[in-house]
């Protein structure tokens, strides 16, 4: 048996310690969220946080997981502190007009809220580096807008259940 | 026909007109078919695409797919305007497919644009031989940068306007007042001189039992409220949240998985499959199933699922192929190019007498590599055969076709067939129903089994198996006379596809010999964003671009000279030259480089700043791209669809190849299939410019096809290179020897 704790609930589940946790989630739990783009860690669809971290589920074993708080693009938002309906990633997305097809921006969305959590304030080439995903409708100007939004947002008024550092 | 039209539409509460109100065929059933089948009690079509409840909501039937264009938002804000509906009170659906949907308009706008000649990317859909209102009839097709030019322009906006006339009209009636004294305002229609008023869903069915004016009055753009402004797309709140339903994500009761391995060799055959016992012990596995070209395991997992196919060891026919290279295919273009059969595309004037007076001729060969769609949801198609029939869950460019395509697959009548709408991760003429064979194989597969069954993809498979984008050579002649000024364009190349204007030039030149050879190979090829405007376009800026610096020209000057008569063209070139800053140096240790491409009814001139990285590699800093599609419907999914062409056109620049080796596709998956990512992408800067007489232009596509040359064409201000073969990953490049000396 594998247990997983995703979105705060957790979950036995009868499956390969081996099943990389991207299927897990989309096959056996249903959650569909978190997406299958190329399965070798190359484009980053399948970006879920695990601790708070950014990790690409399509190559990670379940059996490395079991231990950490999984947190899927379903959960972010009652993650996020106020439980609001959407965090202020999100929120910028929709400002912004972010996504196009929509198919890359789960893992964009998870990317950058991993990203921004553990430095509110990144420059430009941190965000290049750690913001690596595959946006095949080329969104990549607005996500880099609505991440300077989201940055001076926070400058403006700063989280203070996170801590601010600016 | 009248007659019987109006004894029709008097016998029941709705009248006709329906689908294709207030331009051409009209056919009266079909709205009474619509209240039937679509309209729950209380609900009332008043044309095939909107339909408005008593509570005074409209909803307005979409026959087109969402893949990110916003065509879920901009057409309905068409017929809303036209109507002067509450914006809020606006919902959408997805046209569900059957003939009742089929989008006439589409290829009414086609046929009318294109001289009644088809796209090919349309012509395995419907047979187009004769026009037939009921072949017209049997389409859904998103592509060729359509929705809003021909079904929101002749569609969506005849649907509101009448609408709005008959609400009207019905009001007026009713209250026995003039229809000229009364007015529509946020779905209600008021007179105001005694203060009456009532919602569109109180006089709906009053209106319903009117006929519907054959011409209605469209507005004149002065009086649009929604149309020209920037409405939020109604998809996106669900792309936030991972709630947006794409066809991967179809999950209906019972649900199988299954991948496939094809013949990695087009043309190839299945001989036999070896190692399918020990596959079969594995856990999940319920079936290895045999298709004439391919194998595919079928579990309870798609994890399970590919990890079997891996272990499964299918033996496939040698073909005649297996020793093709990409080296091999572009000898054949070159031999062709000099010596194959030549067919005409333009010939005007006499190039061969202004060759043989020239004083100069300048010649240049340019090539383009097969390119794969890369759409980032991968292929996938689930189908459930049960009672007989059939249900398909996809992302589709087309679902009327697809629908078809699993009717015939399956031998079933089409009736039987029912297609499930889903949003599209990415199309880019991937998935069009004749760009794929997901289709038929998740059909074949499903068929031995009475659950759902899933068929998908891999990257790999996706990568290996699409109908790419041609690969095509192009040979160039120039004839200058004795003051340098250029007298004669010839250009051969390899392969006539859409569209057909493809190679033709924007410029003023008297004597033209425009032709192409056929030169087949066994790559099989579709429709990919911007068909044949993204080879030709590198090939007929950039060799104009070699003209302007050979005759010592500002490559912009030189352009708009040989375009007098032409202002929409010389418009956008001057517009993104001065907002890029053509006349002032740019940074050190960049240049400038400018494109002009016309293509589905827009012009775009596009300016690309470019640096190198110390490695020696290109660096895109900035684009500045002016595009004239007529009339913008909506500024910011505009602005978006053509920032998205760009970087699809630059990724294709930078990286794209799809190499051959071996009869099969080299590259497999990101890695080696590289993409544009936000660390390459550059500032993007778009002005929209509109023409008050012009038809409104496509949005989609004509972003892409400028833009590689745009690039080229600054490499060779920076460097002195020319660069006439894609991709530039494969080169290096040596920084100028002095520094920038500006664009000339
Ligand atoms: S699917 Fe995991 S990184 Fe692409
Ligand atoms: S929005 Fe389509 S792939 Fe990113």
């Amino acid at each position: 048996m594998i247990e997983l704790t995703i979105n705060g609930n957790t979950r036995q589940l009868d499956i390969e310690p081996e099943m990389p946790l991207l299927w897990a989630l989309r096959n056996e739990l249903g959650l569909t969220g978190t997406k299958f783009g190329c399965g070798i860690a190359a484009c980053g669809a399948c970006t879920v946080h695990v601790d708070g971290q950014p990790v690409r589920s399509c190559v990670t074993p379940v059996s490395a997981v079991q231990n950490g708080q999984i947190t899927t693009i379903e959960g972010l938002a009652q993650n996020a502190a106020g439980s609001a309906a959407r965090t202020a990633v999100q929120q910028a997305w929709i400002e912004h007009q972010v996504p196009q097809c929509g198919y890359c921006q789960s893992g964009m969305i998870m990317a950058v809220s991993a990203l921004l959590a553990a430095n509110p304030n990144p420059d430009d080439a941190t965000i290049e580096r750690s913001v690596s995903n595959v946006c095949r409708c080329g969104t990549y100007p607005r996500i880099s807008k609505a991440i300077r939004g989201v940055i001076a947002d926070h400058a403006a008024q700063p989280d203070t259940t996170r801590g601010d550092t600016v | 026909m009248k007659m019987n039209r109006r004894r029709f539409l008097l016998g029941t509460t709705v009248i006709g007109g329906g689908l294709l109100l207030g331009y051409a065929v009209t056919r009266p059933t079909r709205q009474t078919l619509a209240n039937r089948d679509h309209a729950e009690a209380g609900q009332t079509f008043l044309t095939t695409w909107l339909r408005i409840d008593p509570d005074n909501q409209v909803t307005v039937v979409v026959p087109h797919s969402e893949m990110g264009q916003g065509v879920l938002t901009s057409l309905p804000m068409m017929a809303a305007d036209e109507m002067d509906a509450d914006w809020n009170q606006v919902r959408v659906e997805q046209a569900p497919a059957t003939d009742l949907f089929a989008n006439g308009v589409l290829i009414k706008g086609f046929a009318m644009s294109m001289g009644l000649t088809v796209p090919a990317f349309l012509d395995r859909t419907v047979d187009f031989a004769t026009l037939k209102a009921a072949e017209i009839m049997n389409m859904q097709i998103t592509g060729g940068s359509s929705s809003v030019r021909f079904t929101g322009e002749m569609g969506m906006r005849a649907a509101g306007a009448a609408a709005r006339e008959m609400l009207i009209d019905a009001a007026a009636a009713q209250w026995q007042v003039a229809a000229s004294e009364c007015d529509a305002r946020n779905s209600f229609v008021h007179h105001d001189a005694s203060g009456r008023s009532a919602s569109f869903g109180e006089l709906a069915s009053a209106a319903a039992a009117l006929e519907p004016p054959r011409n209605p009055t469209l507005k004149t753009p002065d009086r649009f409220t929604l149309m020209g402004t920037p409405v939020p797309r109604i998809d996106i709140p669900a792309k936030v949240d991972g709630s947006a339903m794409f066809g991967i994500d179809a999950r209906p009761e019972g649900m199988l998985y299954a991948a496939v391995t094809t013949a990695p060799v087009f043309g190839g055959r299945l001989v036999r499959v070896d190692n399918t016992d020990a596959v079969m012990q594995r856990r999940g596995i319920q079936r290895v199933i045999e298709l004439e070209d391919a194998v595919a395991v079928v579990a309870d997992n798609y994890w399970r699922a590919a990890e079997a196919l891996k272990q499964l060891q299918p033996v496939f026919t040698g073909t005649e192929f297996d020793d093709s290279n990409s080296s091999d295919i572009f000898a054949q273009f070159d031999a062709a190019l000099d010596n194959a059969e030549r067919h005409e595309d333009v010939h005007a004037g006499d190039a061969e007498e202004a060759f043989g007076n020239a004083a100069e001729i300048i010649d240049a060969r340019y090539r383009v590599p097969y390119l794969a769609h890369a759409a980032m949801e991968p292929m996938n198609c689930t189908v459930h055969f049960h009672d007989g029939r059939c249900d398909v869950w996809t992302g589709t460019q087309d679902n009327l076709g697809i629908r078809g395509r699993v009717a015939s697959v399956a031998d079933l009548d089409e009736n039987s067939v029912t297609v499930h709408p889903f949003y599209l991760g990415g199309g880019f003429g991937r998935r069009l129903p004749q760009s794929t064979n997901t289709i038929d194989q998740a059909t074949r597969i499903a068929s031995h089994f009475d659950v759902p069954v899933q068929t998908l993809w891999s990257r790999e498979e996706d990568t290996r198996q699409d109908y790419y984008r041609p690969a095509v050579s192009s040979r160039f002649r120039a004839a200058l006379d004795s003051d340098g000024q250029l007298v004669a364009w010839e250009n051969v190349y390899v392969g006539k596809n859409e569209p057909v204007e493809a190679a033709h030039l924007a410029y003023q030149v008297v004597n033209q010999r425009i032709d192409y050879v056929e030169s087949p190979t066994h790559v099989p090829f579709g429709a990919w964003r911007s068909v044949a405007h993204s080879q030709h376009s590198f090939f007929l800026e950039s060799f104009t671009d070699e003209l302007a610096w050979h005759a010592n020209q500002d490559p912009l000057q030189y352009r708009l000279s040989l375009l007098a008569g032409k202002p929409r063209h010389q418009r956008v070139l001057q517009e993104a030259a001065a907002r890029a800053g053509w006349t002032t140096p740019p940074p050190q240790g960049r240049a400038r480089g400018i494109a002009l491409q016309e293509s589905f009814g827009s012009i775009v001139a596009e300016v690309a700043e470019v640096s190198l990285t110390e490695e020696g590699e290109v660096r895109v800093n900035k684009v500045v791209c002016a595009i004239d599609c007529g009339r913008v419907v909506n500024p910011d999914t505009a602005a978006s669809q053509v920032e998205s062409g760009i970087i699809y056109g630059l990724t294709a620049a930078m990286y794209g190849q799809i190499s051959i080796e071996n009869g099969r596709v080299k590259e497999s998956n990101f890695h080696d299939y590289e993409m544009l990512r936000m660390a390459q992408s550059p500032e993007i800067e778009v002005i929209l410019l509109e023409s008050d007489d012009a038809p409104v232009g496509g949005l989609g596509e004509p972003a892409t096809p400028p833009i590689s040359a745009a690039v080229t064409n600054a490499l060779y201000a920076l460097t002195g290179q020319r660069v006439r073969e894609l991709p530039l990953k494969n080169y290096r490049f040596l920084p100028p020897p002095t520094e920038s000396s500006g664009n000339v």
